[in-house]
């Protein structure tokens, strides 16, 4: 089968690879309809993520048709259109069964701290993704879920992630009504962050990135007031400026590892790799947001240390929230809300790339050429 | 302001709001929100008819934290250990725990060796690696690279040319280091 694969820092291309097997009585075999990159791709692409594997096969958002499943397989079948969570889990373990599917137990042995995701690295459990032709889907009774017949193919692969994820970390920051929302980075799940606010009722959304074009976007779907930090001088004085010195009630890092906005702290994560990512949006969320506020991290960060400035947030008397998503529980209530036409995730959509422009792909999207938000990666012909 | 007790105002009021945003308020309660709880016990919501997995077989010793007491029943198969980088990772993985720097230092070192590896091997087997093709830096003349920087004011475009740096710099200094020894290997072969 043909699929993505890594060669090290900056470098993929497309190979024939073997195809995947079932190697486990509830596995299912998935032929790719169509992936998605993620930004938090771009952390193992620029080599950031530890134990990423020459030759792995990238891709934790994607949707496609069941071609094979494993003898233990009753909930779908053979032909079945589905859409499969980033999430590798168990649906029996001490989280999962607690609704934590992100933090399973039961299916990485590289490591205790994350669970497993498609695509990822060894240190997620040493899977394969979803950016190829087949790919293999453990615990196909828990994880993928039909598509419903009134739903977009683009609406569907990002619901796998980047949009549940934004919804997620809305939800984390326990808005309540009327609460100042401030939202670091106008990508994919930052804009699904900003418009969730909305629907969670707050006051007042405000969207901070550097790139015009996705502030524009942040206005324009998530009717949010935007600031561009590349403007300031200082976006944690402005942030307390026009909100009356008080700070934001909630603010939301959808940046994560590789954030801009200070040259030290981006050089030593995302270039030499001395730190486990630049925690600059973080740090920010930490400074801008009220004493005895929230802030909800949805940023995907490395496992090596981050210099982040703990200190404040212990002395504002913060309440920090984090996690991985847990994609499927989010769905019900996300498919009513895009259903209902609240949330609209493939307006977000800006690329759609065959599989075999896959270094294009990335580099468009890393480099952040061409207005470039999302793109999509179709295995087939385009 | 923070400096009395009021809240500052807001700009508009939810009746406005809710007229201006489509679907304003509809997870105002937190019973709707599906991640609230965080915690919500029902092991029979997620489709699994186990309560324990059955173990996927284990084929070749899979490396496994020394964090978890077992190996959990299923895991990725891909790209099993080899080579140099191998041995580093197995050693990372058999030695430090998760909570350690070392653990995470020496599967970063574990990755650079891997390209290593895989470049050579890749050029043994016939299929060597193409730098333009596999950078896709050929979009940046199909996909505005100039345009989509100049004059935007982005912030990254003060690092974004460390990024050939960082990636050829390596292969650089690999190859002056080989030219280097060459030529003192030349020299001392003269000599006798």
């Amino acid at each position: 089968m043909r699929a993505m694969v890594y060669r090290g820092p900056y470098r993929v291309r497309v190979e024939e690879k073997p195809p995947p097997r079932i190697e486990h009585p509830n596995d299912a075999i998935v032929r790719v309809e169509l992936a998605a990159i993620c930004g938090s791709d771009l952390h193992l692409y620029h080599g950031l993520m530890p134990d990423t594997r020459v030759g792995t096969t990238f891709g934790h958002e994607f949707i496609g048709v069941v071609e094979q499943v494993g003898p233990s397989v009753e909930r779908v079948q053979v032909g079945d259109r589905v859409m499969v969570p980033f999430n590798v889990y168990c649906g029996s373990c001490y989280y999962c069964a607690r609704g934590l599917y992100a933090n399973c137990h039961n299916v990485n042995p590289n490591a205790t701290a994350v669970g497993g995701i498609y695509g990822y690295s060894h240190t997620c459990g040493g899977y394969d993704g979803g950016q190829a032709e087949l790919v293999r889907v453990p615990f196909a009774d828990v994880g993928p879920a039909p598509i419903p017949d009134w739903m977009d193919a683009e609406d569907a692969v990002l619901l796998t992630d980047a949009v549940a994820t934004g919804y997620f970390g809305a939800q984390l920051g326990d808005i309540v009504e009327g609460d100042v929302v401030v939202v670091f980075g106008a990508g994919p799940v930052g804009l699904a962050a900003a418009q969730s606010a909305w629907l969670m009722g707050a006051g007042r959304v405000i969207v901070v990135d550097h790139l015009e074009y996705r502030l524009a976007k942040a206005r324009e779907l998530a009717h949010a007031e935007t600031y561009n930090f590349a403007e300031h001088r200082d976006v944690v004085v402005l942030l307390k400026r026009v909100t009356d010195h008080l700070g934001a009630d909630v603010a939301i890092d959808a940046v994560g590892a590789e954030a801009d906005g200070s040259l030290l702290q981006h050089v030593t994560a995302a270039k030499l790799k001395l730190q486990g990512g630049s925690p600059v949006a973080l740090n920010w969320a930490i400074d801008s947001v009220r004493k005895g506020g929230t802030v909800s991290v949805v940023g995907a960060y490395g496992p090596i240390f981050s210099a982040v400035k703990f200190g404040d947030a212990v002395n504002k008397g913060l309440t920090l929230r984090m996690n991985q998503c847990h994609v499927k529980r989010q769905w019900p209530r996300l498919f009513e809300h895009v259903r209902n036409g609240y949330l609209r995730p493939r307006d977000i959509v800006t690329h759609r790339f065959p599989l075999e422009d896959i270094a294009e792909a990335y580099h468009v999207f890393s480099a952040k050429l061409d207005g470039c938000i999302k793109p999509l990666v179709v295995p087939g012909p385009a | 302001m923070p400096y009395t007790s009021d809240k500052p105002p807001l700009p508009e009021t939810p009746e406005q709001l809710r007229v201006r945003i489509p679907g304003w308020g509809v997870d105002l309660d937190p019973a709707d929100r599906p991640a609230v709880p965080r915690e919500r016990f029902d092991p029979g919501a997620t489709g699994a008819h186990w309560e324990f997995p059955e173990r996927q077989p284990e084929e070749r010793p899979r490396e496994r934290s020394i964090e978890h007491g077992t190996l959990p029943p299923v895991f990725g198969t891909t790209l099993p250990l080899r080579g140099v980088s191998g041995v580093v990772r197995r050693y990372a993985y058999r030695r430090f725990s998760e909570a350690r720097a070392a653990h995470w230092l020496l599967l970063m070192a574990g990755d650079r060796i891997d390209v290593v590896e895989s470049r050579v091997l890749a050029a043994v087997r016939g299929r060597p690696d193409d730098p333009v093709a596999e950078t896709g830096v050929r979009s940046e003349v199909s996909h505005h690279g100039w345009s989509s920087r100049a004059g935007a004011g982005r912030a990254d475009v003060v690092h974004q040319p460390m990024d050939p740096v960082i990636v050829a710099g390596p292969w650089v200094l690999g190859g002056l280091a080989a030219v280097v020894v060459a030529r003192r290997l030349a020299r001392r072969a003269r000599r006798r």
